[in-house]
């Protein structure tokens, strides 16, 4: 092949692939264990699919898998699940209030492994805006390709059903 | 954003500031609103991160990773005044420049 063919083949194959990754998806590297035992349980690294189409419309459920920019700092992406939706109420672990209200745009994110994880007990609800991509399946290695739904069950024990009877409303607080 | 911008006005964006952090107090925005992150919001920057924003009873420390936005026609603008600082990671890209209508062409500062 020749410099010239190949240049001009980049040129066109660049974009494209920028533009399908940024639109449909692209396979990302979990590091950590926030999300143990879903992701990386034993500590070796799983390799998900990233969906970035699923995300287009900010149509979200309780219980998806996202990637997300850190409302901290935009340049760090952390996968947390969706606990709860705008209007729910969560009964926080570790936030200022102990109970929160999710305002409208917003959501509640925490990762499964509860003590070890950053998330919205400590940077309170994270606007839906912030999320980049949906994560339902597991890639690599192939023994864990049957896990390929997440529960969506995990988490429901932290919203507060809105009709209960409940005598600590007092603390009711938005963020 | 009135009088710097009026409704079906066009302008010229650019998001290389956005992603090498180089926006600065005064630059005009387009973020997702933390409202609804289907639409799309253009508002300036009125306080980086680390600054101090004063109302009338109280002074706030904008946090780590957010940014202050407001409309520069500051009687009918939804902005931080009403939904509070908002995550750099909102921020899609910057108007520099308005191409339309042409008589009012020219640099957005």
């Amino acid at each position: 092949m020749t410099w010239r063919a190949i240049l001009t083949t980049s040129a066109v194959v660049a974009p494209i692939t920028a533009v399908s990754l940024d639109i449909f998806g692209y396979v990302a590297k979990v590091e950590g264990i926030s999300m143990q035992p879903t992701l990386n349980p034993t500590g070796e690294s799983d390799y998900i699919f990233l969906n970035r189409w699923a995300v287009r419309n900010y149509e979200f459920a309780r219980g998806d898998v996202v990637s997300l920019m850190c409302p901290n700092n935009p340049k760090q992406k952390i996968i947390k699940r969706i606990v709860a939706l705008e209007g729910d109420t969560v009964k926080t672990i570790s936030y200022k209030n102990r109970k929160v209200i999710i305002p409208k745009g917003h959501c509640w994110l925490e990762g499964d492994n509860r003590n070890h994880s950053l998330d919205s007990n400590y940077f309170g609800p994270v606007a839906l805006g912030l999320i980049t991509a949906k994560a339902k399946r597991i890639i690599w290695p192939p023994t864990r390709w049957k896990e390929i739904e997440f529960s969506n069950s995990i988490g429901s024990d932290r919203l507060k059903i809105p009709f209960a009877n409940d005598d600590d409303d007092d603390d009711e607080d938005n963020f | 954003m009135e009088p710097a911008i009026y409704e079906k006005d066009v302008l010229l964006i650019e998001n290389r500031s956005v992603i090498k952090e180089k926006l600065r107090k005064g630059d005009v925005v387009i973020v997702k609103s933390p409202k609804n992150p289907n639409v799309l919001l253009c508002k300036r920057i009125t306080a980086l991160s680390g600054d101090r924003i004063s109302g009338l009873f109280s002074s706030k420390t904008i946090p780590r990773g957010h940014v202050w936005i407001e409309g520069d026609n500051s009687r009918n603008s939804s902005d931080s005044r009403n939904f509070g600082p908002i995550p750099y990671g909102l921020i899609q890209s910057r108007a520099f420049y308005k191409i339309w209508p042409l008589n009012d062409r020219g640099y957005i500062d």
